[in-house]
């Protein structure tokens, strides 16, 4: 026989624990400790967030004739986006969705080619007070074949 | 023969703590069932069990162009001030007198200014870093909440909707790759872009980066490019001393390098 006032703590502690249950499967979300110590649900929905950038393919598929003249030319790893700016939005749609022009090139190709002393000497940079200063670059070179200079 | 009352023998402990331990087990299996695979995007037949991504930075090839945190921003909407990075570059710069500078205005998205006489520096190079999502990270033990974990791909990931913001990750993490994000007032990092990962795309960096700095690759496929060059050269990681064994491999990494 168990004695009285054990049978009440037992009885107290069996309503607490019965309170900390109930409330626990209230405030946890049900997929939570499906695949580890985290809401399960929340993989999916990071999976979900929209893209910006379309990658390289998607600008391909319609600017083929461009592509071919890059991928031979120094700037073949240089990607599409790398200069023009995410345009997952104009390979869905291009009509609705023009691509934006690009930035003034005398600071764009400078983003890259500006001269440097933390750059790798071998990479091609230029000073741009000393080469034909304030001229946009694309007037005399072909970003997409830079080997070729405009005549 | 049989001890007294409350007298268990070692084996006979042993036993049934193997018991309750297996039937607990069991249980969680039972409540799991069915539960294989989180939702991933319609249609796709993605596999995270089928991944384990890594990447490698080729330190001799970074021209600091900082495209790489520009396209960050972009993808991963982070707020604009130069104090918010998902991935940012810094530039190292060892001085003949033997001090070492290290700096990274904005990130290096609006360039380096050579601010320093040439003829000082001894040896100069840039530094892209990013979560080095960690096989043993420090920042997912200390949540008290479980917000942020590591998914079967070996990617970091915090849930916005659970992270309370208290910041104990941020301090935790040794390479200070999370931020306290302003508006949502959650923390945030960088998830190797795993909404582009389970599309089959490349991380945004890794897309715009002009020198091919950013290698990215699945361990868990022989063939990737990745590992015929984790296999071929040898690659350091940062603070490997912490023993967190990250995932992001440095080629031609100096040893100033923190």
């Amino acid at each position: 026989m168990i004695p009285a006032q054990v049978r009440r703590i037992l009885l107290i502690a069996a309503v607490i624990l019965a309170l900390f249950w109930a409330a626990r499967a209230r405030l946890v979300p049900e997929s939570f400790g499906a695949y580890g110590h985290y809401r399960g649900d929340s993989v999916g929905e990071i999976a979900a967030w929209p893209i910006h950038y379309g990658g390289e393919e998607s600008c391909t598929k319609c600017h083929a004739g461009i592509d071919e003249i890059k991928v031979r030319s120094r700037h073949a790893s240089v990607r599409c986006e790398s200069c023009h700016g995410p345009a997952s939005e104009h390979a869905l749609d291009p009509v609705a969705n023009p691509q934006p022009h690009l930035e003034d090139t005398a600071r764009l190709c400078l983003r890259c080619h500006e001269k440097n002393p933390t750059r790798p000497p071998d990479f091609h940079q230029v000073d741009p007070r000393e080469h034909r200063p304030g001229i946009e670059c694309i007037s005399c070179h072909d970003p997409h074949s830079p080997e070729e200079s405009a005549p | 023969m049989r001890a007294k009352r409350g007298d268990l023998s070692r084996k006979e402990f042993l036993r049934a703590a193997g018991g309750t331990l297996g039937l607990l087990a069991a249980t969680r299996e039972i409540a799991l069932g069915g539960k294989s695979s989180p939702p991933f995007p319609k249609g796709s037949s993605y596999d995270w069990t089928a991944h384990q991504y890594a990447m490698l930075i080729d330190l001799q090839r970074c021209i600091g162009c900082g495209r790489c945190a520009e396209a960050c921003k972009l993808e991963n909407n982070v707020p604009r001030e130069p104090i918010y990075f998902r991935t940012w570059v810094e530039r190292y710069r060892l001085k003949t007198c033997g001090e070492v500078l290290v700096d990274a205005p904005n990130g290096g998205i609006d360039g380096f200014r050579a601010d320093v006489p040439p003829e000082e520096i001894f040896r100069s190079f840039f530094v892209p870093k990013l979560c080095n999502h960690c096989n043993r990270p420090t920042c997912t033990q200390v949540c008290p909440v479980g917000a942020t974990f590591r998914t079967k791909e070996g990617v970091v990931l915090v849930d916005r909707r659970y992270c309370i913001g208290c910041r104990y990750c941020i301090q935790a993490c040794p390479y200070g790759a999370r931020y306290f994000h302003p508006e949502l007032r959650v923390a945030d990092k960088c998830t190797f872009c795993y909404h582009r990962l389970v599309r089959g795309l490349r991380p945004a960096c890794v897309e715009v980066c002009p020198q091919n700095v950013r290698i990215f690759g699945d361990l868990k496929k022989p063939e990737s490019p990745l590992v015929t060059l984790l296999h071929r050269h040898s690659v350091q990681v940062l603070k490997p001393v912490l023993n967190t064994e990250p995932h992001v491999y440095y080629l031609n990494l100096d040893k100033e390098v923190r």
